[in-house]
C-alpha cells in the first residue's frame, strides 16, 4: 500500500508517498499561488496512493474536495521529524506565515508549542519582501547575508516598518549585504526568544523553508549555542509527516 | 419583526437602518453557530427564543414595566449587586457588548489599543443600536481595570444617566470596608431613583431571588460533569449570557427545565459529543453576546467545552448570598461578603483564582485549560502567565489565546487550538 500527505502551506504545496516501510517514494512542490484548491488537486491528479491525509493552513479545503483527513501542522512536523530524528525533543518550523516552535515528551508526544499570531514577522514572508527589496533573489538572500563584514541593527520586526527602515538604510548608502545581515539577525532574535520560552536546553530540529536559509541557520546556532538539525529537505517535513501519520492510521 | 418593534426602536433613539445591520449579522451568526449544532438537549427551544427576541419582546417587556413604574438600571460587570437593584423595585440587565459596531467613531474617542469589550460598549453607544443601553434609567460603570475606568470619563459625555461605582483591587480589610461604603452608596442612590425603600422583606425576596437563578445556573454547571456531555459549551455559555438579561424568575424555571432534560440524556447516557471528547475548560476574559468565537472554533474542532472561569460563567455566578440574615444591615454584609469573594484580575494579589481554575479543572475532569484574553486586557493577560506555569507545573495542559471580536484570526486560531486537542487527545 501507498500512503500520500499534502501539505498546503501559504507559500507552497507539498506532496510526499510513502510505501508500507515508511520510504520515500515520490515528493512533488508547486507553488501554492491564488487558487490554492486547483493547485493541490493538480498536484495530487495522476498520482497513485491507498490513503491521503491533509495538513497546513489549507487543510480544510482539501478535506472538502477529497475527503481526506486532516491534521494540524504541529502533529504533521512533530511525526515527520520523529522519523529523521528519532530523539527530537524540540522542533523550530519557520514556513511562509508561521513560525512554530514545539517541545516534545521523550514518547514523542506534544508537551507544548508555541506559535506566532497573526503578523507575518519573523517568517518566510517576511525575508522573502525584504530580499525584494534589496533587490537579491531569495536563494542569495542568506548567502549574501553571510558575507556581510558586520551586523547592523534593524529595529523593526513589522514587515511594513521593517521595509521603510530598510529603504531609508538604502539610501544613507549602507551596504545591502549588512542590511541583509541586519534582517536575518532581526527574525533570529524572534525564532529564539521563541523556541527559549518552550525549551532551555538539548538539540533542536530545524524545518520549513525557511530553515533552507544558510544565514539563519548559522547565526540561530550561535544564537542559542545548541546543536541544529535540519532535515534534507526541511520543507517537506509536514507532508512527509501527514504521510506517516496516514500510514499510522491504517 | 413586526412593525410595532421597529416603532418601538424608533422611540428609544435607534439608528433604523444601523440596528438592521446588527439584528442581521447577530441573526445569521446564530443560524450558523447555534442552529446548525446536531443533538441539543431540549429545552434549548427556550434561548433560541430568547435570542430571536433579544432586541424585541424583551426590550417590550421592559418598557411595559417602565410604563408601569419600574426603573431600569444598566450594569457593565458582575460587581454590581442585583439584590439590591432588585429589592428597590427595578430591573438589572447586562449591558456588556460582544461585537465589534461603529469602530471608526470609537476610535476618535479611545485610543485603538483598548480592549474589545469596551470598545465595542463604546460602539454600541455611538451607532445607537442596542435597546437596553437607550432604556436604561441608569448606567453603573464600576472602576475595574483602568480601561474601564477611564473610559467611563468619556461614556459620562456621551450619556446623562451614569453612575459611578468605586471599587477596592486589594482583598483586604480596608478593602472589604471600600465595598461595603460603596453598596451602601449605590443603596441609596438607588433608592433614591426609584422612590422605593428597601425593606428587610425586599432584600430578602431579592437575595432569594437571585440565589435562585445562580443556583440553577450552578445545577446546570454540575450536570457539565458526565461525559458524555450531556450539553455543548456553546449553549452553557448561551444561558450564562443569558443570565444577564433575562426576567429573573423566567431565567430560573427554563434552566431548571433544562436541566431536568439533561438529567434524562445523562441516565441514558446521551451526549452532544461522543463519549471520552476532550475536556476544555475555557478561563479568562468575559465573553458577552454575541461572542461566541472560541467556543464555536473549539467545538467544530473535536473538543467540548465543559466549563467557563469567566464572569459571564462561573466567576461571576459561583457563590450564593446567606439567606439566614433579619436585618437590612445584616443583609448588606452577606451580600459583600459574596461579592467580595469575585476573583477578577484587577485584584492585586489574586491567588485565589488560580486555585479556582484548579478546582474547576479537577470537577468538571477537564483534560486541558484555554486561557481566554481580549487583546490589550492587561489584568488578564498578566494573569495568563503565571496561571499557565502554575498550571503547567501541575500537568495541566494549558493554551494561551489573546484575540479580539475580529474574524481576521480565525484560522490561526483553529490551528492553534486543533493542535492544542490533538495534544491533550
Ligand atoms: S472581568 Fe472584572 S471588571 Fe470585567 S466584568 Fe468581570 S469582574 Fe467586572
Ligand atoms: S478587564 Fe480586560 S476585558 Fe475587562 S474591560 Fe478591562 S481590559 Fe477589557
Amino acid at each position: 500500500m501507498c500512503f500520500a500527505g499534502i501539505d498546503i502551506g501559504s507559500r507552497t504545496i507539498e506532496l510526499v508517498v510513502v510505501d508500507d516501510a515508511g520510504e520515500i517514494v515520490l515528493s512533488l512542490q508547486t507553488d501554492t499561488g491564488f487558487d490554492p484548491k486547483s493547485e493541490a488537486d493538480n498536484l495530487v491528479n495522476g498520482v497513485s496512493f491507498d490513503r491521503i491525509m491533509a495538513t497546513g493552513y489549507g487543510r480544510n479545503l482539501f478535506e472538502i474536495s477529497f475527503d481526506a483527513p486532516t491534521v494540524t501542522e504541529i502533529k504533521a512536523h512533530v511525526r515527520g521529524v520523529l522519523a529523521i530524528f528519532p530523539g527530537a525533543r524540540t522542533v523550530l518550523d519557520i514556513g511562509g506565515q508561521d513560525s512554530k516552535a514545539i517541545v516534545l515528551y521523550e514518547n514523542g508526544k506534544v508537551k507544548k508549542f508555541e506559535m506566532n499570531d497573526r503578523c507575518a514577522a519573523g517568517t518566510g514572508k517576511f525575508l522573502e519582501i525584504m530580499a525584494k527589496t534589496l533587490g537579491f533573489e531569495i536563494e542569495a538572500f542568506g548567502r549574501e547575508a553571510l558575507m556581510a563584514k558586520k551586523d547592523l541593527n534593524i529595529s523593526s520586526m513589522c514587515t511594513v516598518f521593517a521595509e521603510s527602515e530598510v529603504t531609508s538604510l538604502i539610501a544613507k548608502g549602507l551596504s545591502r549585504r549588512e542590511i541583509a545581515r541586519g534582517l536575518h539577525t532581526s527574525v533570529i532574535r524572534r525564532a529564539a526568544s521563541m523556541i527559549n520560552r518552550v525549551s532551555s536546553e538539548g538539540d533542536i530540529v530545524f524545518t520549513g523553508g525557511v530553515a533552507k536559509n544558510q544565514c539563519i541557520r548559522k547565526l540561530l546556532s550561535e544564537k542559542l549555542g545548541r546543536e541544529i538539525h535540519i532535515p534534507d529537505d526541511p520543507q517537506m517535513i509536514g507532508a512527509l509527516g501527514a504521510a506517516l501519520l496516514a500510514a499510522d492510521n491504517r | 419583526m413586526s412593525e410595532d418593534y421597529r416603532s418601538m426602536w424608533a422611540d428609544l433613539g435607534l439608528d433604523l437602518e444601523a440596528h438592521d445591520a446588527l439584528l442581521g449579522v447577530l441573526g445569521k451568526a446564530y443560524q450558523d453557530i447555534y442552529l446548525s449544532q446536531k443533538d441539543r438537549p431540549d429545552g434549548m427551544g427556550y434561548f433560541d427564543f430568547v435570542m430571536s427576541e433579544v432586541h424585541g419582546l424583551r426590550i417590550r417587556e421592559l418598557l411595559d414595566e417602565k410604563e408601569a413604574g419600574r426603573k431600569i438600571i444598566g450594569s457593565y460587570c458582575v460587581f454590581v449587586p442585583e439584590e439590591i437593584v432588585l429589592a428597590a423595585n427595578a430591573t438589572l440587565v447586562g449591558l456588556c457588548s460582544g461585537a465589534d459596531f461603529a469602530m471608526d467613531e470609537v476610535e476618535k474617542l479611545l485610543p485603538r489599543n483598548t480592549c474589545a469589550l469596551i470598545k465595542s460598549l463604546f460602539g454600541f453607544k455611538l451607532g445607537k443600536v442596542c435597546p437596553y443601553l437607550e432604556s436604561t434609567d441608569m448606567i453603573v460603570g464600576e472602576n475595574t481595570c483602568d480601561g474601564k475606568k477611564k473610559a467611563y470619563e468619556s461614556l459620562n459625555h456621551l450619556v446623562k444617566n451614569l453612575y459611578i461605582m468605586d471599587l477596592p483591587q486589594v482583598k483586604s480589610e480596608q478593602g472589604r470596608t471600600l465595598l461595603k461604603s460603596e453598596y451602601d452608596r449605590f443603596k441609596t442612590a438607588v433608592e433614591e431613583l426609584t422612590g422605593v425603600s428597601i425593606t428587610a422583606e425586599s432584600l430578602k425576596q431579592a437575595i432569594q431571588m437571585v440565589n435562585a437563578k445562580r443556583s440553577a445556573i450552578h445545577r446546570l454547571s454540575s450536570l457539565r460533569k458526565a461525559d458524555p456531555a450531556p450539553i455543548s459549551g456553546l449553549d452553557a455559555l448561551l444561558a450564562n449570557q443569558v443570565f444577564f438579561y433575562d426576567n429573573p424568575a423566567r431565567f430560573t424555571e427554563s434552566v431548571n427545565k433544562i436541566c431536568d432534560a439533561l438529567e434524562n440524556r445523562i441516565a441514558e447516557k446521551k451526549g452532544v459529543f461522543p463519549e471520552k471528547t476532550p475536556r476544555i475548560l475555557v478561563s479568562g476574559c468575559p465573553q458577552a453576546v454575541p461572542n461566541w468565537k472560541l467556543p464555536f472554533i473549539v467545538e467544530t474542532s473535536g473538543a467540548v467545552i465543559v466549563g467557563e472561569e469567566s464572569c459571564v460563567g462561573e466567576r461571576g455566578t459561583r457563590n450564593l448570598t446567606d439567606e439566614s440574615c433579619r436585618t437590612v444591615e445584616e443583609m448588606m454584609e452577606a451580600i459583600v461578603d459574596r461579592y467580595y469573594q469575585v476573583d477578577c484580575a484587577i485584584f492585586t494579589p489574586n491567588p485565589e483564582r488560580l486555585k479556582h481554575i484548579q478546582e474547576m479543572v479537577a470537577t468538571y475532569k477537564a483534560n486541558g485549560v484555554i486561557h481566554y484574553s481580549l487583546q490589550f486586557c492587561q489584568p488578564y493577560l498578566m494573569e495568563s502567565i503565571s496561571v499557565e506555569k502554575a498550571l503547567e507545573e501541575k500537568n495541566i495542559p494549558t493554551l494561551r489565546i489573546e484575540t479580539d471580536y475580529s474574524m481576521e484570526d480565525v484560522g490561526q486560531l483553529k490551528t492553534r487550538i486543533e493542535a492544542f486537542i490533538e495534544q491533550i487527545q
